[in-house]
């Protein structure tokens, strides 16, 4: 229950931000409406509107990195997490506590892009809603590495850091270009990443791929997972010792 | 010292408790305090003395390098556990949740510390109006001045009912009439609290604390109450004279009984540890010389402190 409060906490800190909402939920969607209007005049099919959701989908989960970076740090340098830290909390209660917000909030960017995806013209099928169970890994993914820079850095720094992970993501996801036509070190880069697999295997998906066809691209995925929520709590614990 | 017995009688208890940084840096060095049940005690000193490092160690946020701290018997590294459930903190700078509101801040942390939601909000209410934040109470924190901001973060520090309550600098960049607002109600937890405050404004220290202890470099320099440190470690009286018809002769007899004396246009002002009006006026009236104003100054905590940190720099120095 007390970790639970403290979640509740931190979910209030994530939606009472007009900046975090706006930024997570509203930017994906004008993403979405642009890059379709801009496929709708250039023949690429990396902006037709199936390409496109599972792209955006995946570059919205790079602010949740920065989000959760940022409250985890402003925690941290506002003397709150110490008034937390001398309180008869777990180390379990806290890494919840700061997990578990991010998924709702994640969940909620997936149906924010789905919604604007079929309004555009998304057919919502059962390979949709299957495809989007790839990106619950990498919505964790990006929990994780915030936890890190959260815990690591400054918040000037996170500001810094966490900006080129947005970039990393942009260029290196195959979210608005095709790595494989690219190829080269862009390629080799994008595909040692999580971010490439998750997009590809949703597309893979909608596509009428089976769920058996992307086993390398969701074990890619949640070994990331597994390793960014493992560094995360281990960053976390490390810088909170007392 | 390792062996001692950190008794239960004494709410907070430290032995030769120390913390070094890295291997130059010793903030906190060879503590030894001991604060009974119910006192408010003091911990005074410059910027940089210890005081808050001192206080991170008996929260359990930083482990000490040496030596062992107890809060109520319990060791606040082998059992830190037992002993947040007992302590509550109100950190140096205000610690509050900004997105959240009055009520929910403390509710929040009514529920960190096990409340269940109705307790945790018949205490907040309570606590609202103990700390006159009745009007303010549904609205985000970030929108409050910073007087209703830390009494907030003291409010926080309350609901949870500790034993043991640390309060770092809690008037830190108030006014003076938020200060004295604040003061009046820490004053009414004496007796129902162990409370150990730091601060480096000595009218607080004076005003709030049964006893007191002064750090300096990390060493504690002086304890006891405020009238024990003015007596046992001096603080200066002073004595101001306006007189008619000073002569030398007579100044330098004053002087030879007081070597702390100035002269500035027929007033004399004498310093010592010991003054006594009779002894200093018997001297200039067998001179002659009339005293047409006089003016006694008794030694403050500020002069005790001012002369300890003093001392402390010359002994450094030397």
């Amino acid at each position: 229950m007390k970790m639970l409060s403290l979640a509740g906490r931190n979910l209030k800190e994530i939606y009472r931000d007009p900046l975090t909402t706006s930024l997570g939920l509203g930017l994906p969607a004008l993403l979405i409406f642009l890059f379709t209007s801009i496929g709708s005049n250039v023949p690429a099919d990396l902006f037709t509107v199936d390409m496109l959701t599972p792209a955006v989908i995946v570059f919205s989960f790079s602010f949740v990195i920065m989000f959760s970076a940022t409250l985890l740090v402003r925690d941290r340098h506002s003397a709150f997490l110490s008034r937390l830290l001398a309180a008869p909390l777990r180390s379990s209660d806290f890494i919840f506590a700061y997990v578990l917000p991010f998924i709702p909030f994640a969940i909620l960017q997936i149906l924010v892009c789905l919604i604007i995806g079929i309004f555009i013209g998304l057919s919502l099928t059962g390979a949709v809603l299957l495809s989007l169970l790839v990106m619950v890994p990498v919505a964790l993914t990006c929990i994780g590495l915030g936890m890190i820079l959260g815990s690591l850095f400054t918040e000037n720094q996170v500001a810094g850091v966490g900006s080129v992970m947005i970039v990393i993501i942009s260029l290196f996801s195959g979210a608005w270009m095709d790595l494989k036509m690219i190829g080269g070190v862009f390629r080799a880069v994008g595909y040692a990443l999580p971010f490439a697999h998750a997009i590809d295997a949703a597309r893979a998906i909608i596509n009428g791929a089976a769920f058996a066809d992307i086993n390398s691209e969701l074990i890619w995925v949640t070994t990331y997972m597994v390793i960014s929520i493992i560094a995360g709590i281990l960053a976390f614990r490390w810088k909170t010792r007392p | 010292m390792e062996n001692e017995n950190l008794s239960r009688q004494y709410a907070i208890r430290t032995v030769g408790l120390t913390k070094v940084y890295g291997k130059q840096i010793t903030a906190v060095d060879n503590l030894n305090l001991s604060v009974t049940k119910g006192e408010i005690f003091s911990l005074l000193g410059p910027n940089g003395a210890g005081k808050t490092t001192t206080i991170k160690m008996l929260c359990c946020l930083t482990s000490p390098s040496s030596g062992r701290a107890a809060i109520l018997g319990r060791d606040t590294v082998k059992d830190s556990a037992s002993v947040k459930k007992l302590i509550n903190l109100s950190p140096q700078e205000t610690a509050v949740a900004n997105h959240l509101s009055v009520s929910e801040n403390l509710v929040l942390m009514g529920r960190v510390y096990g409340l269940d939601k109705q307790s945790a909000e018949m205490r907040a209410t309570k606590l609202i109006k103990l700390m006159d934040l009745g009007e303010r109470a549904k609205d985000p924190v970030r929108k409050l001045s910073g007087g209703m901001m830390r009494r907030t973060s003291i409010a926080m520090a309350l609901i949870s009912n500790p034993q043991v309550l640390f309060l770092d600098e809690p008037t830190q960049g108030l006014d003076p009439k938020s200060r004295k607002a604040l003061w009046a109600i820490i004053q009414r937890l004496k007796g129902h609290k162990t409370i150990l405050l730091t601060t480096h404004y000595l009218e607080e220290a004076d005003f709030l604390a049964d006893r007191l202890a002064i750090i300096d470099r990390g060493r504690l320099v002086a304890i006891g109450t405020s009238s024990e440190l003015k007596q046992k470690l001096g603080g200066i009286q002073s004595m101001t004279l306006r007189t008619e018809n000073l002569t030398r002769e007579v100044y330098e007899k004053l002087k030879s009984a007081y070597p702390s004396i100035s002269l500035s246009r027929q007033e004399l002002v004498i310093k010592a540890r010991k003054l006594v009006f009779d002894d200093v006026a018997n001297i200039l009236r067998s001179g002659g010389v009339r005293i047409t104003w006089v003016s006694m100054h008794e030694p403050t905590l500020d002069d005790v402190y001012l002369d300890i940190i003093k001392r402390g720099s010359r002994d450094e120095n030397a």
